[in-house]
């Protein structure tokens, strides 16, 4: 076994991800498998290798920023307009803070 | 005037001469799309007003003399992952059912500027995760040439809506092969550009160190011409290329003699019989092209799926961690607390696959995990490019299958996530090092399923991917 329920009761706990049952099990299933596939990996030896991380090309360290001119941004409207809850210009969420 | 017979050339010609104008075909295209849709389910949205005003704008700047643009009324298709201002944009997703954003995709504002009427929204995976199109909460895409069969994913629904005629081309978006494969599944041409080569300001992130936007068209011109029109430096993409853009259709010169292409060996394994055959008709062409066929080997290949898994899925868990019900039109109506609407909101709106994909990428970056999976895996990325690297010391262009299988049956393989995998064996590996690769017509099997050879070029190696694609398509290729 590469993973137990256990364990992927505590990676959806950290995905912020509602699981049925079935789901765990099914999910517990899955995983196993595709890491067990994963393990192939090991068989390199990448000790001095050095991570690649992005596709990078050449150019000037700083040729990505732009000039910092002010411009019209999106509007407030047009930002909130795909809230789920709104209310005085923010998105409204659930109580945070208990009184 | 079939939609399905025209090329974008075609078009230029007809509208100057005014045999025809942009409304008038901009309605025969969504009329077409309206008609054929209910058979593969491969459009979402039909953006009628749109279209038209835009069809509009074409006739009139040719009524005032002025020039419309290279792709002036051509009617393209545009996948679901990438937004339009205003169109609704699900990414095939409950998630984002009623999600009309307020800005335009680059790409999209780019080829609107060049003239280009866009007609509507593609069906594909959700978040554009999976290789048949099986995984979009509205519904799989069917394929035009087999309706019992997967037309590939992700970009499944813009692959079918360029196979059955009624887009003359269509964005896809490409992350491990989701342009090449339903375009060799679908018969189509397909490019996957390279990484930076088009903005992806716009494109719903899935791992944003992979992802591309890219066209399919039913030739190798049209592609060319697609991507001509989007490609080039957007500030408002930082990781978009600063490269100049060639002229694509001065690359296409017809002949292809003196080209080295390298047939890798690692791509020949594991074919079905039909797959083998046609990718033995493509070396005969090639050759008989007068390019200089060369063995290759790219001694990697075997641990890309793995690489490229543990890849995308850290990135994909980081990109999905914006759905929390707070932004996104969706909200779970039962959850109570804020970890409530987290959980909720996520559990019901994501389909399997993405929540298979979070979970996989939450467990490889986690605590404990993540030398041994994600720098691991980021470290193989660098061999993987190497290889490639160093092939292109030796040839110009490297011909491989797209896929080891042509177009499978509906729920073939739903049920078993790792045999879905790898199934994008011979196209992830150009993906993890930020090659373009093309996908074109090499005939089709004896069932008449269509399969795809795939070029792949160095990084900006477009030029060459089209001068020998167009060389191929011109000597036959598609109907070998």
């Amino acid at each position: 076994m590469k993973i137990t329920e256990q364990e992927v009761r505590h990676v959806a706990a950290l995905a912020h991800l509602e699981l049925s049952g079935d789901e765990l099990k099914r999910m517990t299933h899955d995983l196993d498998e595709i890491l067990a596939h994963m393990d192939k990996l090991r068989e390199l030896d990448t000790e001095a290798v050095a991570p690649m991380a992005q596709v990078l090309f050449p150019g000037a360290e700083n040729s990505t920023l732009r000039e910092d001119e002010p411009r019209e941004p999106l509007s407030h409207e047009d930002a909130m307009a795909n809230a789920p809850a709104a209310g005085a210009g923010h998105f409204k969420v659930p109580r945070v803070i208990e009184r | 005037m079939e939609i399905g017979k025209l090329t974008i050339t075609g078009i230029q010609e007809a509208l100057r001469a005014r045999r025809v104008s942009a409304r008038e075909l901009a309605q025969e295209a969504l009329r077409t799309a309206r008609e054929e849709n209910p058979k593969t389910n491969a459009y979402l949205l039909l953006a009628e007003e749109r279209a038209l005003r835009a069809a509009e704008a074409v006739d009139a700047a040719l009524g005032r003399g002025q020039d419309p643009g290279p792709l002036a009324g051509v009617p393209v298709a545009v996948k679901d992952n990438i937004v339009t201002r205003g169109v609704r944009t699900t990414c095939g997703s409950r998630l984002l059912e009623n999600f009309v954003p307020p800005y335009d995709a680059t790409a999209v504002e780019r080829l609107e500027r060049a003239g280009a009427v866009v007609l509507g929204k593609t069906n594909c995976d959700e978040f554009a995760m999976g290789s048949s199109n099986e995984n979009s909460a509205f519904g799989p895409v069917r394929n035009p040439a087999a309706p019992d069969r997967v037309p590939g994913g992700s970009s499944g629904g813009s692959a079918a809506a360029v196979a059955q005629g009624t887009a003359v081309a269509a964005l896809g978006s490409d992350t491990g092969g989701s342009i090449r494969q339903p375009a060799s599944f679908c018969g189509v041409v397909g490019l996957s550009p390279t990484y930076g080569r088009v903005s992806r300001y716009g494109l719903v992130a899935f791992a944003s160190s992979l992802d591309r936007i890219g066209p399919l068209a039913r030739n190798v011109r049209d592609a060319a011409a697609v991507l001509q029109a989007m490609a080039g430096r957007d500030e408002r993409d930082s990781t978009s290329a600063f490269a100049p853009v060639p002229d694509y259709q001065a690359a296409m010169t017809g002949e292809a003699r003196g080209l080295r292409v390298g047939v890798p060996l690692e791509y020949f394994e594991g074919l079905t019989q039909d797959t083998a055959a046609q990718m033995e008709k493509a070396r005969a062409l090639l050759a008989s092209l007068g390019c200089e066929l060369r063995e290759i080997s790219l001694p990697h290949t075997s641990y890309a799926i793995p690489c490229y898994y543990i890849v995308c899925t850290a990135e994909a868990s980081s990109n999905l961690a914006r759905y929390d019900g707070v932004r996104y039109t969706w909200r779970a109506p039962q959850a109570e607390t804020l970890a409530e609407m987290y959980s909720l909101t996520r559990g019901q709106g994501f389909g399997a696959e993405c929540k298979r994909r979070i979970m996989l990428g939450t467990y490889v970056l986690s605590a404990g995990y993540y030398d041994a999976y994600y720098l691991k895996a980021q470290k193989v990325r660098t061999l993987i490019t190497r290889d490639f690297l160093a092939a292109f010391e030796q040839v110009d262009v490297i011909a491989t299958p797209v896929s080891p299988f042509p177009a499978f049956r509906l729920g073939e393989k739903l049920d078993d996530p790792l045999q879905m995998y790898l199934s994008d064996i011979f196209t992830i590996t150009a993906s993890l090092a930020g090659l373009p690769g093309l996908s074109v017509p090499c005939g089709r099997t004896a069932e008449g399923l269509p399969v795809g050879l795939q070029l792949i070029g160095p990084h900006f190696g477009e030029p060459v991917l089209f001068r020998l694609g167009d060389a191929f398509e011109r000597a036959g290729g598609a109907s070998l």
